[in-house]
């Protein structure tokens, strides 16, 4: 019990301190262009069609719908307009950052722990950016981070590829840095490769409603407060796992018997 | 050795000897599962309150989102 106290303590701290600087630097570069691009995003109007089971900012229905082009959105819906609804909007922004935190956190230490190598600050630094490859930069390199109102493919599908892309990634770096075997790093590396040899999910046509300069600076925005996020969570992550994971751990559980080929 | 403290464990080199296999397995087993959890309500639940609870956070961190 003692081990998952601490774990989670390590955890829980990497993750606050890592959500917390996110949510900053998210408040001053992604979530600025957020709003920028929801008055681009198409909205059906609801009275009007009471059947309409496709999700909002479809641009495919609204175009076979009336020609709906350009900004339709009515003020006020999703974009916030008093300052409590501003507030409210980016204390959970800040909610859901921290809980992200948490759940990279507890993820990246598991991996640490399961690897038994030694860690410290500077070895979670590496950690960390191993994270950001396997579930930021991986899955970018098939599907873009994406501003509201921009076309996208079924959600489901793209849910499915950005979750294979991602674990893939995270299975191939691993293999990489601590597997012994070349069969093992062979497949593990087509792991990482497969969903983009198959190809991301992506819609008939591109069409979305928010202008192409916008959506540039959302991926570099995105991407870029992603590696800060990844840094600190992994340097935080590593320090406190130094006392956790100690250079007599002798049985790792993550070990690639030797000869298995 | 449940009367011992943490920072008595931490400082005692015999901390990790005594850990065994299937500690640090359970361990990592509770926090892979609870991290799932939330990551998965966090990034890619659909139900509409959390959607909207997340939609900044989830576009900032490059989940699909609608």
């Amino acid at each position: 019990m003692d081990l998952i106290r601490r774990l989670f303590t390590a955890a829980l701290v990497a993750g606050v301190l890592s959500g917390t600087a996110a949510s900053v630097v998210q408040q001053a570069t992604t979530v600025p262009l957020i709003l920028e691009a929801e008055k681009y995003e198409v909205v059906t109007p609801p009275p009007a069609t009471a059947a309409a089971p496709t999700p909002a900012g479809t641009p495919a229905t609204s175009h076979a719908e009336g020609h709906q082009h350009g900004p339709v959105r009515e003020v006020g819906e999703g974009v916030p307009v008093t300052l409590d609804e501003a507030m409210q909007r980016i204390g959970l922004t800040i909610a859901a950052n921290l809980i992200a935190g948490v759940a990279y956190a507890l993820l990246l230490a598991a991996a640490i722990l399961l690897a038994g190598r030694p860690v410290d600050a500077r070895r979670g630094l590496v950690w960390g950016m191993g994270g950001f490859v396997a579930v930021s930069l991986a899955p970018s390199f098939g599907l873009a981070p994406e501003l509201p109102g921009m076309a996208g493919a079924e959600l489901e599908l793209r849910q499915l590829w950005w979750l294979s892309a991602a674990a893939g990634a995270g299975v191939g770096i691993a293999a990489l840095a601590f597997a012994r075997n070349r069969l093992v790093i062979a497949v593990a590396v087509l792991a990482a490769a497969l969903p983009h040899l198959i190809g991301a999910p992506h819609p008939e046509s591109a069409e979305g409603a928010v202008p192409a300069e916008l959506a540039a600076r959302f991926v570099t925005a995105s991407l870029g407060s992603a590696a800060l996020f990844w840094a600190i969570l992994g340097s935080v992550c590593g320090w406190l796992m130094s006392g956790v994971v100690e250079p007599a751990e002798r049985h790792p559980a993550l070990r690639v018997q030797p000869g298995a080929r | 050795m449940p009367s011992m403290t943490a920072r008595s464990i931490n400082t005692a080199a015999a901390g990790s000897a005594a850990r065994s296999a299937t500690q640090t397995a359970v361990a990592a087993f509770a926090a892979i599962l609870l991290g799932s959890f939330l990551l998965y309500g966090v990034g890619f639940a659909q139900p509409q309150q959390i959607h909207d609870a997340a939609h900044d956070a989830r576009h900032s961190f490059a989940f699909p989102c609608h």
